[in-house]
């Protein structure tokens, strides 16, 4: 295996200005541009990224994975180090860059490609696919300008995967256009990847990251934290975060207010409050409420995700048939876990009261409880949730 | 050297950009393209009363051709500065209008601004064109001069790029710099022979005590030289001065090779500051 991009002590200096001031003024009264600190974005980085493997980009926001996606692309400068790539390599960064909003999709089309570097033959040759692909036949006169975002996205991402690169860099654009399209995206990395071609990744979708890449790196203030197979880095990814990150108790609520949730808890098997739980343990969501008038026929309901935004699971009391049919007062509402199947991460449990219509929210808190999930039994590395099952392996008896 | 292997294969996308100006220009408005002729039919028309009607400014007679008409002595000198103009105040903005592309994709800068460079020599072209055509009804055998008149083009639109690298990176960085080139360009449209023939400039001037070879220093301005050779291939129907052409082949070259090298230099924080 060869080196698709081989990064050396890179290191990417921000001016951070105090006054965003481009004026001459300033340069004369001041002798000099503007006052502005120094920031590094990136310090030191190097490693190597193998030819035809998938690559992932982590890290919080600021963490410098955009800024080195950048590097690498050639947007920006590196002030120290190298950074070297094998073969043509085209930048995903953003979708449709450079239409000409009163052209038409068919100018749009040839004008975004020259962007890219395709030359007019190569456009030509593959025009009919690019439009068949964004699903823009009907539309290839029209200006731009008349076009939906969604259609825009589309023509945009159909015209830079046809680029056909050795080395694609792709910044947080997996989610463009419906269910349908995004099927037909995903289905495109994997031609690619299986032509052997190289793809590097930045994204907070860390689901995507630990399914489709091969290795990823975590950026931390602009190092290298760790490097190694994907779902490991995420894993360690998902394990800092609720070390460094804050719950945010009175997270953010809407509703009516008849009757309102005063408190989420989560419960151990002794009954004792925790944010912290094993695989296969029991587990309970306590749901407290007040209500300050009597309300008819109401429907409790959570939802736990992961913090990454992947939904695990929405039940509420409608669903499960148990609907009181008026509620006062103070009281609370248990939702009993015997085994809990959620995988090692950070999940956030948001909860709603509604009315019976599931239209109308009385009160509705997302986010109002985070909790930790670590390994138990039984143990499984990949996946948000275990389906507990078992495996049998038969080798058939030879037949001579 | 790398350099040069980057802009190869880049011309189609020159093209592109090139194209995506013109057409974008005068979409939308009812007269489309007929703006870019309307546009300097009416700045000759209101210099052509304030210069000729009132001013009574006299053209000289064009040498050998014989011809004598203000609004042809005007067209010749004001088409090669407006082309100057238009490309020094279009350039200084031609980054910052395509902030996304330079933020979000990656090839030769430098393309932003040759590409805006090379839409309006496309205008300053069919306007030449069109003047060709009224001199030719004019009894001015232009035809002859083309290949002449396409050198002189030729080194003004070296000139205008080497300009243009230099500004356009520059306003990136200080904004100001457009503001700059709008007053620039005032003064550089009174102080060569435009609307006035360069008899009109005196030999020798008193300014404030001091005499000065007024004509001498006046000649310095690589627009003066510029323009004359403009109008002997197209107003006097005669091969410009020798002098003139080399001293604008040395502005044009000098300026070129000034203006990469600003470029190259100003490059590298583009996409941050932009």
């Amino acid at each position: 295996m060869s080196t698709a991009i081989s990064i050396v002590d890179v290191s990417k200096k921000y001016r951070l200005y105090h006054e965003r001031n481009q004026a001459l003024k300033v340069a004369i009264l001041r002798g000099r541009r503007a006052r502005y600190e120094e920031f590094w974005a990136l310090r030191d980085v190097s490693f190597d990224i193998e030819q035809g493997s998938t690559f992932g980009l982590i890290g919080e926001n600021g963490s410098g994975k955009s800024t080195l996606l950048k590097c690498m692309a050639n947007i920006l400068r590196a002030d120290k180090g190298s950074i070297v790539v094998a073969g043509k390599l085209s930048a995903l960064l953003e979708l449709g860059a450079g239409f000409h909003p009163e052209l038409s999709g068919r100018e749009n089309v040839f004008l975004n490609g020259a962007i890219l570097g395709l030359s007019k033959k190569q456009i030509t040759e593959r025009f009919d696919e690019i439009i068949e692909f964004a699903g823009l036949e009907r539309f290839v006169d029209s200006p731009v300008k008349n076009y939906s975002s969604g259609m825009y996205l589309r023509l945009g991402f159909s015209v830079a995967i046809n680029v056909d690169p050795d080395v694609l860099l792709i910044d947080e654009i997996l989610a463009v256009g419906d269910a349908e399209f995004q099927q037909r995206c995903a289905q495109k990395f994997v031609d690619l990847k299986e032509r052997g071609k190289t793809i590097i990744i930045v994204s907070h979708a860390l689901d995507t990251i630990r399914n489709f890449c091969d290795e990823a790196v975590l950026l931390h203030h602009g190092r290298v934290q760790t490097i190694g197979p994907a779902a490991t880095v995420v894993d360690e990814y998902l394990e800092g975060v609720h070390i460094d990150r804050q719950v945010d108790v009175h997270g953010p609520r809407s509703g009516s207010g008849e009757i309102r949730v005063e408190r989420v808890s989560l419960l151990d098997a002794s009954g004792k409050s925790t944010t912290r739980v094993r695989t296969g343990d029991a587990m309970t969501v306590r749901l407290e409420f007040v209500a300050t008038e009597p309300v008819e026929r109401p429907v409790f309901g959570l939802g736990i995700a992961r913090i990454d935004g992947a939904e695990v699971t929405g039940p509420n009391t409608r669903d499960a048939e148990i609907v009181p049919d008026k509620i006062e007062g103070r009281g609370h509402v248990d939702y009993r876990i015997d085994r809990c199947l959620l995988l090692p991460g950070t999940y956030d449990v948001s909860v709603a009261i509604f009315d019976y219509t599931i239209s109308q929210p009385f009160d509705a808190r997302n986010r109002a409880l985070r909790f930790d999930v670590e390994h138990g039994t039984p143990f499984q590395r990949h996946g948000i949730i275990t389906l507990d099952g078992s495996w049998d392996i038969v080798e058939d008896a030879p037949s001579s | 050297m790398t350099k040069l292997a980057e802009y190869r294969g880049k011309h189609e996308l020159l093209i592109n950009l090139v194209l995506r100006d013109l057409r974008g220009r005068y979409k939308r408005s009812v007269l489309g393209w007929s703006w870019s002729l309307i546009n300097p039919l009416a700045t000759v028309l209101i210099y052509w009363v304030i210069f000729s009607t009132f001013l009574k400014v006299q053209p000289p007679r064009g040498d050998p051709s014989g011809l004598k008409s203000f609004v042809m002595f005007l067209v010749c000198g004001l088409l090669p500065y407006r082309f100057l103009a238009d490309s020094m105040s279009g350039s200084a903005e031609s980054l910052i209008v395509n902030a996304n592309l330079v933020k979000k994709v990656y090839f030769p800068r430098e393309l932003l601004v040759v590409s805006a460079v090379g839409a309006l020599l496309c205008t300053f072209l069919i306007e030449l064109a069109v003047l060709c055509v009224v001199l030719l009804f004019m009894g001015n055998m232009v035809l002859t001069w083309i290949p002449m008149l396409l050198v002189v083009i030729a080194l003004e639109t070296c000139m205008v790029l080497g300009i243009s690298l230099v500004l356009a990176p520059l306003n990136v960085y200080l904004r100001d710099v457009k503001h700059f080139v709008l007053i620039a360009l005032q003064l550089l449209f009174y102080s060569a022979p435009i609307v006035y023939p360069l008899r009109l400039v005196p030999k020798n001037a008193n300014i404030l005590g001091i005499d000065i070879a007024l004509r001498d220093v006046y000649q310095l301005n690589p627009l003066v030289p510029l323009i004359d050779c403009f109008r002997a291939v197209l107003y006097d129907l005669r091969f410009p001065d020798a002098a003139d052409l080399g001293y604008v082949a040395v502005w044009a070259i000098g300026l070129l090779v000034f203006g990469h090298w600003v470029f190259g230099r100003l490059d590298r924080r583009l996409a941050e500051e932009v």
